[in-house]
This record gives structure tokens, sequence and C-alpha cells, in this order.
């Protein structure tokens, strides 16, 4: 059994696929989205998206790799187990700076990455976009926009026909198989 | 070589053009011969999906075998004891300092190209920045090798780390050394991540283009599912953007970090506040010799030179030769404040460096740190491909060599005469330092034959078509 997902249409160039998808936004359609070889620059705006929230994770992984480090060096070298050791002092801002430093770049790359997995979706191996036949070329050099069934303004007959008028090609219907 | 000429009289009126006859700027472009999307994808998909070539199966086992000297010596080692190596009082460092400081700066060219340049909006970086973070997270593996063994136990080498022992004793986070722990497993791990993260879209192309089963499922797990969507290229650049803000003061920290064991130290020769800057330039510097040394013979295996034009060559050797410029500069300003700072025992130090028991280690390091980048001044020898090749071994030498000079001679003439002595490395020394160039190569070679050599979306997003206003802007 299948599942209708959405309507596909290829574009041959980063420019023909921009214009489209500007006009798709201004028609009103919510849940659609561009597939391209490449980050197209400017494609966030003319799509109504706006910033990516990759940051705020960064943010939270680097304030908590500081304190990570300024626990584990006063509760190791003044707390739990303290040692004198050239005169200085057992805790300080200062001289385990480097370990503060380097944990919150460590834990702000990795809140960065996995940040940038889990706004992704990611790791995801069945999307019903894999289903369709062509979907490897847009990672070499074609550009697609799908538009999905569950969007307000889906219509069987005229989305497909309003996707070829902003100059699709190959308008293809994509099925999801449901076992 | 195909080239553009652009002025801006489509904008600015005719008679103020005339007015200031502005020069005109060639813009030579970054892609050579108008190449398609499609040719890019081809070209980086197919060195990983061809047949194994013979070349690569010939340079694979002499690099295993090369690489057995390092199992060999380190076994030999672990077996017997540190006493195998020919370190000594009172030069206690030896060989193993050396060898990390020179693999550690080695990596930094390859944060510097995929972090500092992607900042600073350099696209010329695109089509070498995949090779030489490759090289960047092998350099940083052989590196960790030396300080490894040395702690002598190795077994025990986990005590580095702030993990409970039975001993009830925590890392003495007071010593350099502690926070080179933190700063090298962070420059690891972060330099795996970035490399890992910039290349999921290219395993998700090669994974669409799969054939084998087993192909499907290896780029498949890999490539996390990444479906080119616009939404993933949102999230990934902003990641990415943010990977290069931190990776750019992670690389700057982690040499100055490394020139800290020295600087920190009280001994003449190492107690300097010139170290850091000083020690991240020559990284960069010797980093850069390496990604030369590497991606000219895989330009000429790969027919790459469309990809990696004589521009990225010539830039690179503009590098080597400002950073170079900068050791040299160091290394007078040494001397200078040596004499400056009337310490009896810095200029001692000082004239013990270039005339003393290891002056011929010095004049190594001088000759090709200082002199051989100099000749990048001339058009005819970086235009010159194989002698560029040739230059940027120099290069590497020479930087293997500052670090001897700079661990050993401060080392072998202490503050006591009668606690000075020569230090010689043995043979175990040379087999393990020798073997880890087969190590990185088996691992590079790794690399070439699975991975993507190139960043397919970068590469392509400099080329005129990636631009969604038809070249209007």
């Amino acid at each position: 059994m299948n599942i209708k997902y959405g309507v596909a249409a290829t574009f041959n160039s980063a420019k023909s696929l921009f214009d489209a998808a500007g006009k798709v936004r201004e028609e009103g359609y919510k849940e659609w989205e561009c597939y391209t070889p490449i980050p197209v620059h400017g494609l966030d705006a003319q799509m109504g998206i706006g910033r990516s929230k990759v940051p705020r994770f960064t943010l939270a992984g680097g304030i908590t790799g500081f304190c990570t480090g300024m626990l584990i060096v006063w509760y190791m070298n003044a707390f739990d187990y303290p040692l004198i050791v050239g005169g200085k002092p057992y805790f300080s801002m200062i001289y385990p700076f480097p370990v503060f430093y380097e944990l919150t770049i460590l834990f702000a790359a990795f809140g960065t990455l996995f940040g940038m997995f889990f706004l992704n979706r990611l790791p995801r191996h069945n999307h019903p976009i894999f289903e369709h036949p062509s979907f490897g070329r847009t990672g070499d050099d074609k550009y697609m926009i799908v538009i999905e069934v569950e969007d307000h303004k889906f219509d069987d007959e005229a989305t497909p026909a309003f996707l070829k008028d902003v100059g699709g090609k190959s308008i293809t219907v994509i099925r999801e198989p449901v076992n | 070589m195909s080239s553009k000429v652009t002025d801006q009289s489509d904008v600015i009126s005719p008679e103020l053009m005339n007015k200031v006859k502005p020069a005109k700027w060639e813009e030579v472009p970054l892609v050579l011969n108008n190449r398609s999307f499609h040719w890019v994808t081809e070209k980086i998909c197919g060195i990983v999906e061809q047949k194994t070539p013979t070349w690569w199966w010939w340079c694979f086992i002499t690099a295993l075998s090369i690489a057995s000297f390092t199992g060999l010596g380190l076994v030999y080692l672990v077996s017997t004891g540190v006493g195998v190596w020919g370190n000594n009082n009172p030069v206690n460092w030896g060989w193993a300092i050396v060898n990390f400081v020179f693999w550690i700066g080695i990596g930094h060219a390859g944060t510097l190209i995929s972090a500092v340049l992607c900042l600073l909006k350099q696209k010329w970086r695109t089509s070498i920045n995949r090779a030489s973070e490759a090289m960047t997270v092998f350099a940083v593996i052989c590196a960790g090798i030396f300080p490894l063994f040395h702690v002598g136990r190795v077994w025990f080498a986990w005590w580095l780390f702030p993990i409970p022992n039975a001993n009830a004793i925590w890392p003495q986070f007071r010593s350099p050394l502690e926070w080179d722990v933190f700063a090298v497993s962070t420059y690891a791990t972060v330099s795996i991540l970035f490399w890992y993260m910039g290349m999921i879209p290219d395993l998700a192309i090669i994974r669409d283009r799969a054939k084998e089963t087993w192909r499907k499922y290896f780029y498949g797990v890999l490539a996390m599912g990444w479906r080119n969507a616009n939404n993933h290229w949102r999230n990934f650049e902003m990641a990415y953007l943010l990977l290069a803000g931190l990776s750019t003061p992670l690389v700057l920290s982690v040499h100055t970090i490394v020139s800290f064991d020295f600087a920190v130290a009280n001994l003449p020769g190492w107690h300097t506040t010139i170290f850091p800057p000083y020690f991240v330039a020559g990284a960069i510097f010797s980093g850069f010799g390496m990604v030369l040394t590497l991606l000219l013979p895989l330009r000429a295996i790969f027919r790459l030179h469309d990809l990696i034009t004589e521009k990225h060559i010539h830039n690179m050797c503009k590098i080597i030769l400002a950073t170079g410029s900068m050791v040299g500069y160091a290394y007078a300003m040494e001397f200078f404040i040596a004499w400056y700072g009337a310490n009896s025992y810095e200029g001692f130090a000082f004239i013990n460096r270039a005339f003393g028991n290891y002056w011929w280690a010095y004049w190594i390091m001088v000759s090709c740190n200082v002199i051989c980048p100099q000749l990048f001044w001339f058009k005819g020898i970086i235009n010159n491909i194989p002698l560029v090749w040739i230059i940027s071994i120099f290069v590497n030498i020479g930087m293997w060599f500052e670090r001897f000079v700079i661990a050993n001679t401060t080392l072998s003439r202490d503050f006591l005469p009668s606690s000075w002595g020569y230090y010689s490395p043995t043979v175990v020394d040379l087999f393990t330092f020798f073997g880890t160039f087969g190590f990185f190569s088996v691992l590079f070679l790794l690399f070439i034959r699975f991975l993507p050599l190139m960043p397919m979306a970068e590469v392509k997003s400099v080329m005129p078509a990636a631009d969604p206003h038809g070249g209007k802007h």
C-alpha cells in the first residue's frame, strides 16, 4: 500500500529554483521544501523562513563547558584532595584558565553538531523523499521543490499545475510505501 | 587559462569612470575550464567509486611496512622500559616532545584552512580544505603517540584525565602539561567533529550513487539520512560557521598551550613571552608545507588541475612565505632579547644554540625555515611545481629541527656544568619516529580511497552556476 507524500518538480538552475520558490511562498503554501545540491544564497528569505537556531545549542554547550571546567578544577584540586604545589593557590580563575577555555570550546562544538542533528531531525534513514526516482540528482546538479499533501492548500490537480506554471520540469507524485 | 575582467562600468557613470580610470581587476576563476556541477560530482565521487588502482596498493603496502616500525618500536619500549629511548639526564624530553610538537604543528594548517580562511571568506579554500582537515586529524593521532608512551607506564596514561582512580589523586591542574592534555584532546575531538560534519552532504551523494550493498550501508549510515533539503543546509551552514568560529580560537590556543610546556618552565631559552605567537606561526608554516607535500602528488595522480589551480598553489606558497618570515623574525628577536635582557644565562643559551654542541641542528633549521621560503618571492620558482614540492619538504625538515633545537640545546646545557650532557637518539627512537610517517600515510591513503577528497557542495558554491541571481548582484 502507498500513501501519497507530495508532488515534486525539478529545476535546472539555482536561478529558476530561486524564482519559483518565491512564487510558491507568495501562493501561500506552508508545508514545502527545496532540495538543492548547494546551499543557495538567500533561499531562506525567499522561502520565508528565519535564522537557524543552532547558535542556541552552541551557547548552551559553551556555558556548560566553562562551568564544568571550573567545577572539576575546584572539586579536584581545592575541595576533594587539596595539594600544595609550587606555592600556588588551590583554586584560582587564572592558572587553570586553559582548562576552562578548552572545555568551553569542546562542549560548544558538541552542542553545535548535535544541535544541527536535532534541528534537522537526523539521523533518519527512511524519508519518503528517497522514493523519488531521481532524488540522487539533487545532490549532483538538479534542484527540486516538493509540496507536501499535508499542506492546507494542496490540491491533486491545482498543485502540480501550479508547479508546472512556475517553471518546474518532470512533475512527479511521491508515494510513501507502507507495509 | 580563462579569466574574466570585471569593471564597474554598468553601475557607475561613464564620465566618472573616464575621470578615475580604475585599474582592471583580473579575476581568475577558482574552477577552471567552465566545468559543470556534474563534472565536479563525477570527478570527486569517481575517486572513491573506481576500482582500487594498483599504485594505491603499492603505496598502502609500503606505508603499512613503514608503520610497522612504530609498532615494533613501541612494543619494544613497553616490554623493556623507557630506557631504550635516548632520553637521559639532563635531556629528559628527547625526541618524544620534539616529535609530538612536530606532528601537532602540522595539524594546524588544516584547521587554519577550514576555519580561519572560512571566516575570512577565502573562497579558494574549498578545494583543499577536506584533505587538509584529514591531515590535521591524522597528524594529531601521530602526535598523541609520543606523550602517551613518554609517560613511561602507558597503561596508566588514563591518569592524565580527570577520572577517579585507586590512588584517589586527581590530575594537577597547575601544570602546563595537564593544560596540554585538555588542549590536545579537545583539538583532536573538535577537528574530527568538524571534518565529519563537513563530509555529511558528500557522503550522502556517494550513498545516492551507490550500487553495491556494502557501499549503500557504509555511506548510508555515515550520511545520517542527509537529504539536501534547504532546511538541512540552513542548519548545516550555521553549524559550519559556528564550528569555524570555535576552531579559530582553538587552533590558536593549542599551539599556545603547547608552547607553555616550554615557556612556563624557568629555563633559559624557554622562558620567553614570544613563544606562543612564534609557535603558532611555525605550526601554520609547517602545516602548509605538509599540505603542499600531500596535495601536489594527489593533484597530479587524480588530474585535479581544474580544481587545485595554480592560484591555490600560489596562495599556499604566499602563506608559507609570510609565516616563514614571521618565524625568521622570531629567531632574530629571540637573540635580540637575549642580548637586550642582559641575563647571562639567557645570553649563553642563545650563543650555545647557534654555536654550541648542536650548532649543526641550528643551521639546518635556519637554512630550511628562514632561507628556503624566501625563494617563494620568485615567480619562476612558484610556477615550478616539482620545485615547490621539494621546498615544502625542506620546510617540514626545518620545522622538525626547530623543535629539536629548542628542546635539546636548553636541556643539554643546564645551570650546572657538571650535569651537562649530549643527547643522541637510539635506534628505537629512530624506528618509532620513522614509522609514524607510515602510519600517517596509511590513514591518509584510506581517506583518499573511501572518503570524499573535496567538499563537493562547497566547490560548486564558488562556481558561477551557484549564483541564484544569474550573475547580477
